[in-house]
């Protein structure tokens, strides 16, 4: 025994074994989140069941279990869609009740911009009193119609109107503005040509609303009939549905194809009913230029501070203070980082910002409210002393010999920080920009009161000039999930959409940091072969 | 060839271009140089040799002020260089290193190319032109005997190169800025013998243009190579002399022992 604790080994199993459970661990995690997430767009098969009472139930089956407290008995969950029509997405059901199950190839799954999925069968085109049977086929082509038409509608509502809504803000604000002014002829004389913009503005608002309205009312007139499980005739507009599949008639290749583009829609899309479907692009997009901008702040601070704090500063007592508080920084909960966010930056600065030069607005703030500036900079306060440490540690692993020899050649102590030690310590700096972004991405509790928000009307960056608009507010994965998973009005039906959120944030922030590392390998190349 | 009859306590040096007087050192209260008073002669090579810790790398780092690096460290005593106190306040610390040039113990070249490691001193003062820089970049691989075996690849890193040609990149770049003097840290110890001999063969060359400074552990390098010969303990200049008068006719008894390998 003594001799076997002498030889050491059983300290390798002991290190090797606590390795072990935090790999799988690791592993674990992301497998979860992958089982749970990935088969989130897999076409699902519909079963009819005729329960014992008679009635008949079509949807998906959800999930399997014993009964508590019931040995040997079992229950099903079924979705079965129709919120308009049964109130709830999901229902229970005791396999002892299941009288017969059978998967109808004819059954439908009808995806509609409101109310969640429909299970049922098609019935026909109404027409008039009549209804006119059609198939798959053709109601795919009827699909395809309606799609461009309210692509257009889309388009007139959010570009068009909204391009005429933005003008005329302005030129509201610019009104006001004149009148802050003193009164004089040139001021009249402006004014009255603003007018005349924000008339024939609102003229041609009323025109495009016109066409909307006309839009909408023939868009309207195409109606289908759907049979539901119970028999049932349920009518609703063609605009109404987004797809319509007949998932048991789906083979695996064209169950492929649909999980792909399921896949595609949800991270270039846009989100539908309260964020429980549709796509997540928003926040995909909020998260990627928080993150940006975050890091654009907080390298040139946290290595500025430590080139300061390693280079220049005496080792005397306030050095090792400061070293000190900036590496418990590290340890301050992120909320409290928030507060501080909203009292300085946002209330103190932005809304100096908003009295020095948007006075026109107010008392609608401007920058005196939470945006993505202000989110950035309060992680970028954050994960500075990230970056600070991992600066220090880049600026120590520099030989004292290059130094030295860069000294012996005649150059100051600027020149050779300059030329030879900074260089050198890039690698330490992106090390710790790569932290600070893994960091940020993940991290919520101050966003959410420094401007983060559900649904963003509009992204942070569009085609109005200036085109970067720091003061919005915007949308984040890591909120999105928090908001999907437990604010949402419908949770059970969102669920899955957590677990697959999840997996777009952990890609997303994969993919930041892989580019954060192919820069810091070029950037090394990049510094060998120049004169800098 | 140098004159023979010299006086030790007072050696007569033809042309000297450092004079040192009365030198001390002092790593905050550990003294580690002790009254030192020597001169060296202008373009010839002179060698310190003596064991570990007695002060001969600490010596030539007072020559180019490297030591002001160092937190703590005093100074006593006077260094002339051409007739100016280095120790001067008026001095411009970054001017005299120009002048006097430096080869380290470990090579250490900038993780950059050859080329851009060689011409780092000419761009530090200010000299952008390509031509200029180009000639200058030849001219010093030329002199630090590297040119044939780099010429076709200076624009990969230097660090690629081997210890021997990594050592001869540091002494080209230390000769690119035009020094009076070369001063020259134990440059081979981290070397194998044919590198060795490489850069032996090249310091003699040296001398024709430059002072060359070179402490050693290796007294056959001192011996061959160097036309003075000071040995140093415990941080005092034991001997200073002609090299064959030391290596053959030692005054000192610490300095026979030495050399004859009776401790060291």
């Amino acid at each position: 025994m003594k001799k076997l604790f002498k030889s050491g080994n059983p300290y390798i199993w002991l290190t090797a074994g606590t390795l072990t459970v935090c790999l799988l661990m690791i592993g674990g995690l992301v497998v979860l989140i992958m089982i749970n997430g990935l088969g989130v767009f897999w076409p699902h098969r519909i079963a009819k069941m005729t329960l014992s009472d008679g009635a008949v139930v079509l949807g998906e089956i959800a999930k399997s279990e014993s009964i508590p407290h019931q040995k040997g008995s079992y229950r099903t969950k079924l979705k079965i869609g129709n919120r308009d029509v049964y109130g709830l997405d999901f229902r229970w059901v005791d396999n002892t009740n299941i009288v017969s199950c059978e998967y109808p190839t004819e059954s439908l799954v009808f995806e509609r911009r409101e109310w969640g999925n429909m299970y049922g069968f098609l019935k026909g085109l109404k027409q008039g009193d009549d209804i006119k049977p059609i198939d798959l086929k053709e109601m795919t082509a009827l699909l395809g119609t309606s799609h461009t038409l309210f692509k257009k509608i889309r388009r007139i509502e959010k570009k068009e109107i909204g391009d005429i809504n933005y003008d005329m803000e302005k030129y509201r604000l610019e009104l006001k503005r004149l009148t802050l002014e003193q009164p004089t002829e040139r001021i009249q004389k402006k004014t009255e040509a603003i007018r005349a913009h924000i008339d024939a503005l609102e003229k041609s608002y009323r025109e495009k609303e016109d066409t909307l309205t006309g839009l909408y009312t023939s868009a309207r007139e195409k109606e289908i009939v759907a049979l539901l499980a119970d028999g049932t005739e349920k009518t609703m507009p063609v605009l109404q549905i987004i797809r319509v599949y007949a998932p048991n008639k789906m083979g695996f290749f064209a169950k492929t194809g649909f999980y792909f583009e399921k896949l595609w829609e949800f991270v270039s899309g846009e989100p539908r009913e309260a964020n429980t479907e549709g796509g997540i692009f928003p926040a995909i997009f909020g998260t990627v230029m928080l993150v940006l901008i975050m890091s654009i702040a907080v390298v040139p601070l946290g290595v500025l501070t430590a080139v300061y704090l390693k280079e220049y500063a005496s080792d005397n007592i306030v050095a090792r203070f400061v070293r000190i508080s900036v590496s418990n920084l590290a340890g301050v909960p992120s909320i409290v980082f928030g507060v501080f966010g909203l009292g300085f930056f946002i209330y103190f600065i932005g809304g100096g910002i908003d009295k020095l030069f948007f006075p026109e607005s107010l008392p609608s703030p401007t920058f005196g409210t939470g945006g993505i500036l202000w989110a950035s900079l309060t992680l970028a306060l954050l994960t500075v002393p990230v970056v600070v440490v991992a600066t220090e540690e880049g600026l120590s692993s520099v030989p004292t010999s290059i130094r030295e020899g860069a000294y012996a050649l005649g150059a100051t102590k600027f020149e050779t920080l300059w030329k030879v030690v900074l260089p050198q310590a890039t690698p330490g700096m992106l090390t710790g920009m790569i932290l600070a972004m893994a960091r940020a991405a993940g991290e919520v509790a101050p966003l959410m009161i420094t401007g983060v928000v559900k649904l963003a009307p509009s992204l942070p960056l569009d085609s109005h000039f200036p085109f970067v608009h720091l003061e919005r507010k915007f949308m984040h994965l890591g909120f999105h999930i928090y908001d999907v998973g437990f604010q949402s009005p419908n949770v059970e039906a969102a669920i899955p959409m957590v677990y697959t959120t999840t997996l777009v944030l952990l890609f997303t922030v994969l993919i930041l940091n892989l580019t954060a590392i192919l820069v810091r390998n070029k950037l090394r190349k990049w510094y060998s072969t120049t004169s800098i | 060839m140098v004159q023979h009859n010299i006086d030790i306590k007072k050696l007569k040096i033809p042309e000297p271009i450092v004079v040192i007087t009365d030198l001390s050192l002092y790593y905050g209260k550990t003294q580690a140089l002790k009254g030192i008073t020597l001169d060296i002669s202008q373009k010839r090579v002179t060698s310190f040799i003596g064991p570990s810790g007695c002060g001969k790398s600490t010596l030539i780092r007072c020559l180019n002020r490297l030591n002001d690096l160092i937190e703590g460290v005093t100074i006593e005593g006077n260094i002339k260089i051409d007739g100016q106190d280095i120790y001067a306040p008026a001095i411009n610390v970054t001017e005299l290193r120009k002048k006097v040039g430096m080869v380290f113990q470990k090579p250490n070249p900038f993780p950059k190319t050859i080329y851009e490691n060689v011409v780092y001193g000419p761009r530090v003062q200010g000299i952008n032109k390509k031509s200029v820089l180009d000639e200058i970049c030849e001219k010093a691989l030329k002199k630090a005997a590297l040119w044939d075996e780099v010429k076709d690849r200076l624009r990969t890193s230097a660090l690629d190169l081997s210890g021997g040609q990594q050592q001869r990149i540091c002494i080209a770049r230390a000769i690119a800025t035009e020094p009076e003097i070369i001063l020259l840290d134990e440059p081979c110890s981290a070397l194998d013998p044919i590198a060795t001999a490489k850069i032996e063969d090249m310091l003699v060359d040296l001398k024709k243009d430059y002072t060359v400074i070179i402490v050693t552990h290796n007294m056959q390098q001192a011996a061959r190579i160097s036309d003075y010969t000071g040995f140093f303990m415990l941080g005092t200049l034991v001997e200073f002399n002609i090299t064959t008068e030391i290596f053959t006719n030692p005054r000192e008894k610490q300095t026979e022992d030495y050399i004859t390998g009776r401790f060291g």
